[in-house]
């Protein structure tokens, strides 16, 4: 089951192979959703159970799909699981759900998706292709959570809604920083993560 | 002197490769050249020195920046006694100190910071220490209002040195001014200590001196601030902190309230002539970007709806004297590395400035501060500006060429 390659199939992602950090893919909906450590945890599942089942149906329909038409197809499966991931939001998380908006619908146009399916699913067998996309959701929810993390500690004191930063500070004169949650600050968040993570590998540097 | 050059000497080798402190050579390297002329000279070719290097430049600004600063002390000053009612009897001295100590903290904490980032950068890449942070660590305290909080500057300081300089590569390789990042990190990160009618004027005491109750009619808005807010239509009457009514004589000479430095239009005129009369700065720039400025106020005078947009009412040199305007003009569009370099590309990249900043100011009432926006907007222009420039001139010289040919 997880052979020697099946583990770097699916722990790669996670630092050496990054969806976001390593191949900036996925920075929109990156910038778009990580004011908050809720909706983007929330997003951060619900894109790693659309590629990983994206990837499994792709990967067994892979001998049949005319090649002509593979976008297409790949289109379809990706939209049909992301409604289901929708409504799914919609009825048991309605406020994250609307917090989140747009951005569930927009997850089929996430890069990450269609780069998955194009270069693994189509060439892979169904369980590896499974682990791929599990693994390339978890890399790309952990960039979010971080992100995320930070822009709610800076940029409204609370973590998961609960104040953290305690009353006393503000009371010093203490005051969050406004700009952590405009979307420029997630950018260069995301920007000080390739820092750390490219000193830290230099492999990755060129 | 001789001492100093020998005991400098002495601890030299301490300091070059594979000596004890090794790694502290670029801060030994910048005291040593800041103190002695170095005495190497070029080994191959000839060269021609300039004395004007970038060491000097950057003291000349400083010298062209010292009237603003001192005004903008006396200001903070001048302004707090106005608001407790004390101005008659205090006396011009006292004014001032309270000003200074009111200001040095800021130009302190920024230097701190500032430099403190710089020479921890220099050291970890081997690199010289380079003289860049000088004038905008002494712009930083001038662009702030009195009350923003200090540990929010070095925040603000600190972001702005790392992210818009040291990642760029250093001093002269930034693409934004490092002042006005500084100071757009605080504004959108703290409106509330960088805007409104709280923080333009000091009304507390500092260090205990100047202690007193605001008098009643007190409101510490600035004169752009109050025609940001104006509502209801009607003729705009700008006031100063206690009401009365402001002359266009009291705006130039900048008895406002306002950021530090920017308030004096008179000081900052007279920095402009050092830095013009020493060929520091691009007389291109500040004339295009006050150009920029009168026909953007004038076509907002001809054709903007004063109910909707207030500021619209204010007259060409209204607009000038007001705010940072000038500030931005002589001091911040004229800084050679983020502005454009090629001539022509100069009276674009200052006339656009000018058009912008009023833009900004008249019909976005969330900034009334147009000036700094607008620089830093257009230094994210100024490349393509030299680009299309140069490729104009290209074609052109090429069009004689083949003239010549024919």
């Amino acid at each position: 089951m997880l052979s020697k390659k099946n583990k770097e199939i699916l722990l790669g992602p996670l630092s050496k192979n990054n969806p976001v950090i390593v191949q900036i893919l996925g920075i929109c909906s990156a910038l778009a959703v990580t004011a908050k450590l809720e909706p983007a945890l929330v997003m951060a599942v619900s894109v790693t159970a659309v590629v990983a089942f994206a990837n499994v149906i792709i990967s067994l329909l892979r001998n049949t799909i005319p090649n002509s038409i593979r976008i297409i197809v790949q289109l379809v499966v990706v939209a049909a699981l992301v409604i289901i991931v929708d409504q799914v939001l919609k009825a048991y998380m309605y406020q994250v759900s609307k917090q989140l908006s747009v951005f569930v619908g927009l997850i089929i146009t996430n890069c990450i998706l269609m780069g998955r399916l194009e270069a693994f699913a189509l060439s892979h067998k169904p369980w590896e292709s499974f682990l791929d996309g599990v693994g390339n959701g978890v890399g790309y929810g952990i960039i979010l959570v971080i992100v995320a993390f930070f822009r709610e500690l800076l940029g409204s004191g609370t973590l998961f809604g609960y104040q953290v930063i305690p009353q006393q500070l503000y009371d010093w004169g203490y005051q969050n920083n406004g700009l952590m949650i405009l979307p420029p600050m997630a950018l260069i968040t995301v920007a000080c993560i390739i820092w750390v993570h490219r000193s830290r590998n230099k492999d990755l540097q060129q | 002197m001789k001492a100093l050059k020998n005991y400098i000497d002495k601890i030299k080798p301490h300091f070059e490769p594979g000596g004890k402190l090794s790694m502290f050579q670029s801060v030994f390297e910048g005291f040593e050249s800041f103190l002695f002329v170095p005495n190497t000279t070029s080994r191959s070719g000839v060269h021609i020195h300039d004395s004007i290097d970038s060491k000097r430049t950057m003291t000349v600004v400083i010298v062209a920046l010292l009237p603003a600063l001192l005004f903008g002390m006396y200001n903070v000053g001048y302004q707090h006694y106005l608001a407790i009612g004390e101005l008659a009897q205090t006396s011009f001295w006292s004014v001032f100190l309270f000003g200074f100590l009111a200001v040095l903290p800021k130009i302190v904490v920024s230097y701190v910071v500032g430099l403190g980032i710089e020479f921890t950068a220099a050291q970890l890449r081997h690199h010289e220490i380079q003289e860049g942070f000088l004038v905008s660590g002494m712009l930083i305290p001038m662009i702030v209002p009195v009350d923003t909080p200090l540990w929010m500057i070095a925040v603000a300081t600190a972001f702005a040195v790392i992210f818009a300089k040291e990642v760029f590569g250093g001093t002269g390789m930034n693409i934004f001014n490092i002042a006005l990042v500084t100071r757009a990190f605080l504004f959108f990160a703290y409106p509330s200590k960088m805007s409104g009618d709280e923080v333009f004027v000091r009304t507390g005491d500092t260090f205990g001196l100047g202690a007193g109750q605001v008098v009643e009619g007190f409101s510490g808005a600035t004169p752009l601030g109050q025609a940001a807010t104006h509502t209801g239509g009607g003729a705009l009457q700008l006031t100063d902190i206690l009401g009365n009514t402001l002359s266009l004589h009291d705006m130039f000479l900048g008895f406002i309230p306002g950021s530090i430095g920017e308030t004096s239009t008179l000081a900052i005129l007279i920095g402009a002539v050092i830095l013009l009369a020493t060929g520091i700065a691009s007389w291109r720039v500040m004339l295009s970007v006050f150009a920029g400025g009168i026909v953007m106020s004038l076509i907002c005078n001809w054709f903007a709806n004063p109910d909707i947009y207030p500021a619209a009412q204010l007259s060409p040199l209204e607009q000038i004297c007001l705010g940072g305007f000038a500030f931005a003009a002589v001091f911040m569009a004229t800084d050679p590395v983020t502005g454009a370099r090629t001539n022509t590309g100069k009276y674009i990249f200052g006339f656009l400035v000018g058009v912008l900043a009023i833009l900004i100011r008249v019909f976005n009432s969330g900034y009334p501060e147009g000036a700094m926006l607008a620089v830093l907007l257009m230094n994210a222009f100024a490349p393509l500006i030299d680009y299309f420039v140069v490729e104009a001139n290209i074609r052109h010289r090429l069009k004689r060429a083949k003239n010549l040919t024919k």
